[in-house]
């Protein structure tokens, strides 16, 4: 069984999965149970200045299903903590007493301005908490005040608050981070100038997952409305991931820690932010779907992973694909490959000939007794045929040795690396001649 | 049809060598990695799964299935053998269908359970393939433990044992370690030695000697061991097996069915093994199915159960029963036997029928026979054990028996079903017992 431990800016976990800030860590019965089940850590349910909000008291999540009713994405129009300041602190205090090893850290959203967040933080200093996520991601009500992802998405504002926060604490200061903008570097970079410790991202997307047909109205439907709300669970994984890789590999912002969000269900999924660059991962919707015992299938997965990659601690995994995150310019192009259908494997469906033959480049043949086979003078190695087939690795991508001939092209296969910056189609290649 | 097939009387090599083949392969076999995975996605990760408490060693299903889909069998397995050390054979021979799969949401919602006998075997068997035994003994504690009997309650108590830092000697009567999973179970669910097998595995935790060929009551006495050893653990199942009542039960041809299934289990060639035209099985538990369904797979040419009581009393599982019904046996119910007929060698079997408070009806049958094979219970067997309850030793909490320092569990002991995960439960819980007992 690998060792887990992490540290992540300083703050100590015997695991590197964390709640996230939401409903699973609202208050202090949940957080009991969820250290008990084995939680890392948790980020407490984002608190605020009393009088504390309300929520609605209709439903505030929607979803998305796949197969099977497999919820993969949720939608929520839930705000931060709806109940008092004090109440909290009080929980989160006796529950650091008796969880010393465990990371507690508590979610802020206060006003713009300085007063309030240097009460809020000298009270959460008061509790023993490891340290402070600022939310500056909720993309719903919140936001109508100012607050949240009306923050997040200006980057003078999250650079000032974050300032405030580092000065009237000693606690180390994570900046969570909205999706909802252009270029995530640009509010990372402003929490970086404002000196935070770490970032933390995504948090939810703005959505509306689904309309009823009946009403008329977006779901979750209240009273005939709907607005719309903040999207989560696997569904946004992919673009949570780009969003951790962009902030990984950006120059500018080389050493600024990442806490990886978004979708993280499995032990794989938690592996794969990590070797994007977070240190460690933040979890909210599979908790909400499976309850908190799910972390026991990442801790044996990602343990059994590291034993098998022989990695001693969880750093080693943290950055290790990002060098290897490239733009597309820089792919080479000299490599080629040929999609491979496994006869023995194949059970017929025909799936990869529609996909090829109507939407790619018809480069499949389907046999009078449906035997389906890759003409390799047709395929450009899309993988399209891979990602429809229902059967997992029975269609693969073959790399063409060097020095094969490339049926498509009538080409040899070239052993030198080239790309698009100095293809003879590209302009830009060309002027520079 | 030839006349090997036709032949009268018990005779060997009935059918040919591919037939034979065919019959006594896995009934389940494994599962590859395409199927585990689409039937570990129809897992809901129930929470407080009733699997699990279906379960009699309550292996935490729904996680090891979720370490399955997630592409780490391994993990899954280990969270199984945590709880069921057997785990592999239980995969095999566990009814399910009476057990998890009865309890699965699924079964409630499609009357299609999530396959988790096959998933447990998928993970457990990759990582016994990879020849890893994933546990380690603690410090060595210097005590002693004896445990009578190599069978799957033995096996668990001795293995939990170790694991804790005990030394332990196994001793048991038979040639072979495993109990009934050796001598036992149908031998279509147990292929390629596979008993045997995880025997080997289970003792690579160390700090276990096997001792076979001694007997308690024979070689070696219950006070010998107490005084030897810091703790007894007795799992001894069921060695005799109960009488018929029927006159000409001693005639030729009629044997107990445990007899024939450990023979057809320890054969090396199942074409050297004879077997009747016209078998008649008389019992109605997982016992009668076996020999019947193996006689019928040796070549027999008509096989019967016949059971005292109406269907729905039988021991067997449905499944069981349409398993034998699939084969072509076939299952009267409400009769008794009354009289074995036959010079020197049973011809004929004569039963009577009976009501369902097994009153006789004075209405009787005849069915040929050249076997009869006796499948109406087993009992315990020996003196000088601890105080019994009923027909079995009498157990209080994990194991405890009336005498102290010793402790009992599986098929002997009272209380449970006769099921191998019984046993299985039952041996390690004796073995927590056991240890915090000395350590205490
Ligand atoms: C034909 C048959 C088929 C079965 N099929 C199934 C099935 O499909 N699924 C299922 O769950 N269960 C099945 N069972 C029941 C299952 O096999 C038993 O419940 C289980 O084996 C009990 O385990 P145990 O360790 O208590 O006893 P056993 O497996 O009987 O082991 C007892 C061991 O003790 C040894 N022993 C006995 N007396 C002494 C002594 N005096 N000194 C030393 N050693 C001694 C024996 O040699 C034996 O090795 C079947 C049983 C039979 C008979
Ligand atoms: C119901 C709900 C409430 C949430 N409340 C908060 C919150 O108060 N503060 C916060 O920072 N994030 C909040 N989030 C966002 C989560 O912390 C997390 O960033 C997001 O759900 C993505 O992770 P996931 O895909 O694992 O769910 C909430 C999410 C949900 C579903
Ligand atoms: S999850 Fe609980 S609180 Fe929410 S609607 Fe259902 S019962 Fe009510």
């Amino acid at each position: 069984m690998a060792d887990l431990t992490s540290n992540f800016i300083g703050i100590k976990s015997p695991n590197p999965f964390w709640l996230a800030s939401a409903p699973p860590t609202d208050k202090e019965y949940n957080v009991r149970r969820a250290f008990e089940a084995g939680w890392g850590g948790v980020v407490w349910k984002t608190l605020g200045l009393d009088p504390h909000i309300v929520n609605v008291n209709g439903p505030r999540y929607g979803a998305i299903w796949g197969a099977d009713r497999r919820l993969l994405g949720l939608n929520n129009i839930e705000l931060i903590t709806d109940r008092p300041l004090e109440v909290n602190l009080q929980e989160i205090k006796s529950v650091k007493r008796d969880y010393p090893d465990r990371a507690v850290i508590v979610s802020l959203m206060v006003p713009c301005e300085e007063d309030p967040w240097e009460f809020i933080l000298k009270k959460v200093e008061d509790t023993g908490a490891d340290g402070v996520e600022l939310n500056f991601g909720c993309p719903h009500g919140m936001s109508e005040r100012g607050m949240g992802s009306a923050v997040g998405q200006v980057p003078e504002y999250i650079e000032m608050v974050t300032r405030w926060a580092k000065a009237h604490t000693r606690m180390p200061v994570i900046v969570k981070l909205t999706p909802n903008i252009t270029d995530i570097r640009k509010p990372a970079q402003a929490a970086k100038d404002g000196g935070a410790d770490a970032v933390s991202l995504i948090n939810t997307i703005n959505s509306i997952t689904s309309v009823n047909l009946d009403l008329f109205a977006p779901e979750p439907t209240i009273d005939g409305k709907g607005a719309h709300g903040g999207y989560c669970g696997p569904a946004v994984k992919p673009i949570a991931l780009n969003m951790v890789a962009e902030i990984a590999r950006s120059a500018d912002l080389q050493g600024l820690p990442i806490s990886g969000i978004g979708g993280v269900t499995t032990w794989r999924d938690a592996a794969e932010f990590m070797a994007l660059g977070a240190g460690n991962v933040q979890v909210c919707t599979a908790a909400m779907t499976y309850g908190f015992k799910i972390v026991q299938e990442m801790i044996s997965g990602l343990s059994q992973y590291m034993d098998e990659k022989g990695f001693t601690s969880v750093d080693e995994i943290v950055g290790r694909a990002v060098p290897n995150c490239s733009d597309w310019q820089h792919l080479n192009l000299n490599y080629i490959a040929k999609a491979k259908i496994n006869e023995d494997l194949c059970i017929k469906c025909g799936r990869c000939y529609a996909a090829c033959e109507d939407t790619s480049h018809q480069a499949i043949a389907m046999s009078d007794d449906r035997v389906f086979s890759v003409k390799d003078d047709e395929c450009v190695a899309c993988n399209l045929c891979v990602n429809v087939c229902p059967v997992e690795n029975c269609i693969t991508m073959e790399q063409l040795p060097v020095g094969a001939i490339d049926e498509r092209t009538g080409k040899v296969v070239e052993a030198d690396y080239a790309n698009w910056t100095t293809h003879p189609n590209n302009p830009a290649a060309k002027a520079a001649e | 049809m030839d006349a090997k097939a036709l032949a009268e009387g018990i005779q060997a090599g009935r059918l040919d060598d591919d037939a034979l083949k065919a019959g006594f392969s896995d009934l389940h076999p494994n599962l590859d990695g395409h199927e585990a995975l689409v039937a570990a996605d129809r897992c809901y990760f129930c929470h407080d799964a009733p699997c699990i408490t279906a379960c009699p060693t309550d292996i935490d299903i729904p996680l090891f299935i979720r370490q399955i889909a997630t592409g780490t069998p391994e993990a899954a397995a280990k969270t199984i053998l945590d709880q069921n050390i057997l785990g592999g054979m239980c995969a095999r021979v566990c009814p399910t269908e009476t057990l998890c799969e009865e309890a699965c949401v699924r079964e409630a919602a499609e009357g299609k359970p999530v396959q988790i006998g096959r998933l447990q075997r998928y993970a457990t068997d990759t990582l016994m393939a990879a020849g890893v035994h994933p546990f380690d003994r603690a410090e060595a504690t210097g005590k002693t433990v004896a445990v009578v009997g190599a069978g799957p309650a033995g096996l668990a108590c001795a293995h939990r044992l170790a694991m804790k830092g005990h030394d332990v000697v196994i001793y048991d009567a038979r040639p072979k370690a495993g109990g009934l999973n050796e001598f036992g179970i149908a031998a279509y669910k147990s292929t390629d030695e596979f008993a045997a097998r995880e025997v080997d595995w289970l003792l690579q935790i160390g700090g276990i000697t096997v001792e076979t060929g001694k007997a308690m009551g024979r070689d070696i006495s219950l006070s010998d061991l107490r005084d030897r050893f810091d703790a007894v653990f007795l799992g001894i199942g069921l060695g005799g097996v109960n009488a018929l009542g029927a006159p000409g039960e001693d005639k030729d041809g009629v044997l107990d069915a445990v007899d024939f299934i450990a023979d057809l289990r320890q054969a090396s060639d199942l074409a050297a093994l004879p077997v009747g035209r016209d078998v008649v099985v008389i019992g109605g538990g997982m016992t009668a199915v076996d020999a019947a369904v193996q006689s019928k797979l040796l070549g027999a040419l008509n096989v019967s159960i016949v059971y005292r009581r109406g269907q729905d009393r039988m021991n067997a599982s449905v499944f069981e029963q349409e398993l034998a019904a699939s084969k072509g046996v076939r299952i009267i119910t409400n009769a008794s036997p009354v009289a074995v007929h036959g010079n020197g060698a049973v011809r004929e079997i004569e039963f009577e029928y009976t009501d369902d408070q097994l009153q006789p009806t004075g209405q009787t049958f005849r069915l040929a026979a050249d076997q009869v094979m006796k499948a109406i219970g087993q009992t315990l067997e020996g003196d000088d054990l601890p105080a019994l309850e009923g027909r079995k030793i009498a157990v209080t909490g994990a194991g405890r028996t009336s005498v102290d320092g010793v402790w009992a569990g599986g098929d002997c002991a009272s209380g449970g079903d006769d099921l191998t995960v019984t046993a299985v439960a039952e041996g390690r819980d004796a073995a927590e017992d056991i240890h915090s007992s000395l350590m205490g």
